[in-house]
């Protein structure tokens, strides 16, 4: 799949993500195109770098470091003897269509789904995300139009299943489609397969205390 | 250079006789990390002759449960992840707690640690981001699925070295930044940028600060080809 997806998340997002700025809906729809997208996952890993190279002391002339406590690395151990290694998340059966991340939101795959009729043969399913932005599920039969939606902010749209076309372009598998709040489309699913999409709107996010306000307009989310 | 030292000065705690650090590694990717792109790998990196091996310890705790290399990695990330924490506007008392679940999750998380696709330095990085935001927002934090391991990819002990003289480079690339831009790249990954600290620290429009991050990331693409 990775090789024919043409349509990719932004290098605003996947810095953002990277330096944990994003809300949780909007990590979740980077989570899930990184599963399945080698190219940004690639790109998300040369940021992951930059903040490693941060940490490790690149910057400014001193770098940062504050003591521990002198009890600390006993106080580990301690916590260590009492709990064993952990172990890596199962891997995604071969056939699923929900890649990891999502199936941790839906409780399984697309079977596991509690889809809602929303008009014209539509379903979506909204997943449980903290405030500040949506995630959801969408189901379009093949041939449909998504009914009309209006969203405030950025809508980011990735197919899962099938395609879909707007006025501007086509997506298949594993493509991101980013809409504005200006832009007016009208998404319709290809006629050869019904189409499942993951969609993530920003009710307009409100950070608080110290997440960044100002990454805002930096991000257009 | 990064190979198993196994005789230096330091090395004395850490007697465990071990091969070579052997991760599995995952199934070559088409696309290598693009900032990253391994362009002469056999090109001298600036490695600080005296810094340890950080692969080999970290494969150490791994394989052997190595306290005496825990302790040296400790030593070092500990007191950076802490004040990482603290510029994100955690107290003295909640980042030691959260540096120390850093590194404990660094313990138990030891066998997931890929060598040829980040240094320890960058996955420390990316463990102490995740108790970030689940210390300052509550929130969950979706993380893409793992790369499969192929079962006959063995990472070659040039791919780990490639990768690591790489960070070195990114870490060289950084230091070489104007000020301006690596600050507020700081900043940014450091994720203690502000609104009103801004504005009051620099006065700089958000338009100049979005341009200021972008010219650093690209003279960072370019210095890394
Ligand atoms: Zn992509």
């Amino acid at each position: 799949m990775t090789d024919k997806i043409k349509h990719h998340l932004s290098d605003d997002l996947l810095i953002a993500y990277s330096a944990g700025l994003l809300n949780e809906a909007f990590s979740l729809m980077v989570a899930t195109h990184v599963s399945l997208c080698d190219t940004c996952r690639a790109q998300l890993e040369s940021f992951d770098a930059v903040g490693g190279a941060i940490l490790e002391g690149s910057g400014l002339p001193d770098v940062p470091q504050v003591a521990m406590s002198p009890d600390a690395i006993d106080a580990i151990f301690a916590t260590i003897d009492l709990a064993p290694a952990q172990e890596t998340r199962a891997a995604r059966r071969k056939d699923d269509v929900l890649p990891a991340p999502l199936q941790d939101y839906v409780g399984g795959d697309l079977a596991a789904v509690k889809w809602r009729p929303v008009g014209m043969g539509v379903k979506q399913a909204i997943l449980p995300t903290a405030k500040g932005a949506t995630a959801r599920l969408l189901y379009i039969p093949a041939g449909a139009a998504v009914p009309d939606h209006s969203h405030n902010g950025t809508e980011l749209t990735m197919v899962l299943k099938g395609a879909f076309s707007d006025e501007y372009d086509s997506f298949g598998p594993g493509d991101v489609e980013t809409a504005d709040q200006d832009v007016t489309h009208t998404p319709v699913a290809d006629i050869s397969e019904d189409c499942i999409c993951l969609a993530v709107t920003d009710a307009p996010l409100k950070f608080k205390g110290v997440i960044p306000r100002m990454l805002q307009p930096f991000l257009r989310i | 250079m990064l190979n198993v030292r196994e005789h230096n000065s330091e090395s004395s705690a850490l007697r465990v006789p071990v091969p070579m650090p052997a991760f599995r590694v995952v199934h070559p990717l088409p696309v290598g990390n693009r900032a990253l792109k391994r362009k002469n790998a056999s090109s001298a990196p600036k490695t600080d002759p005296e810094a340890p091996d950080w692969v080999m310890l970290i494969a150490r705790i791994r394989d052997h449960q190595d306290r005496a290399a825990f302790a040296r990695v400790f030593q070092h990330f500990a007191p950076r992840v802490k004040a990482f924490l603290m510029k994100s506007g955690a107290d003295a008392t909640l980042a030691e707690e959260c540096a120390q679940d850093v590194m404990t999750t660094l313990w138990r998380k030891a066998h997931m640690f890929d060598p040829t696709r980040a240094s320890v330095a960058t996955w420390i990085f990316t463990i102490a981001r995740n108790r970030r935001i689940d210390m300052l927002r509550r929130q969950r934090r979706p993380e893409p699925e793992e790369l499969t391991w192929g079962p006959e990819a063995e990472p070659t002990q040039e791919d780990v070295l490639s990768l690591q003289e790489e960070s070195e480079k990114l870490r060289q690339a950084i230091t070489d930044l104007p000020d301006a831009q690596k600050e507020l790249i700081e900043r940014a990954f450091f994720g203690d940028l502000s609104h009103s600290e801004i504005a009051a620290e620099t006065g700089l429009p958000l338009g100049t600060i979005k341009s200021r991050i972008r010219l650093a990331l690209d003279r960072l693409r370019h210095a890394m080809k």
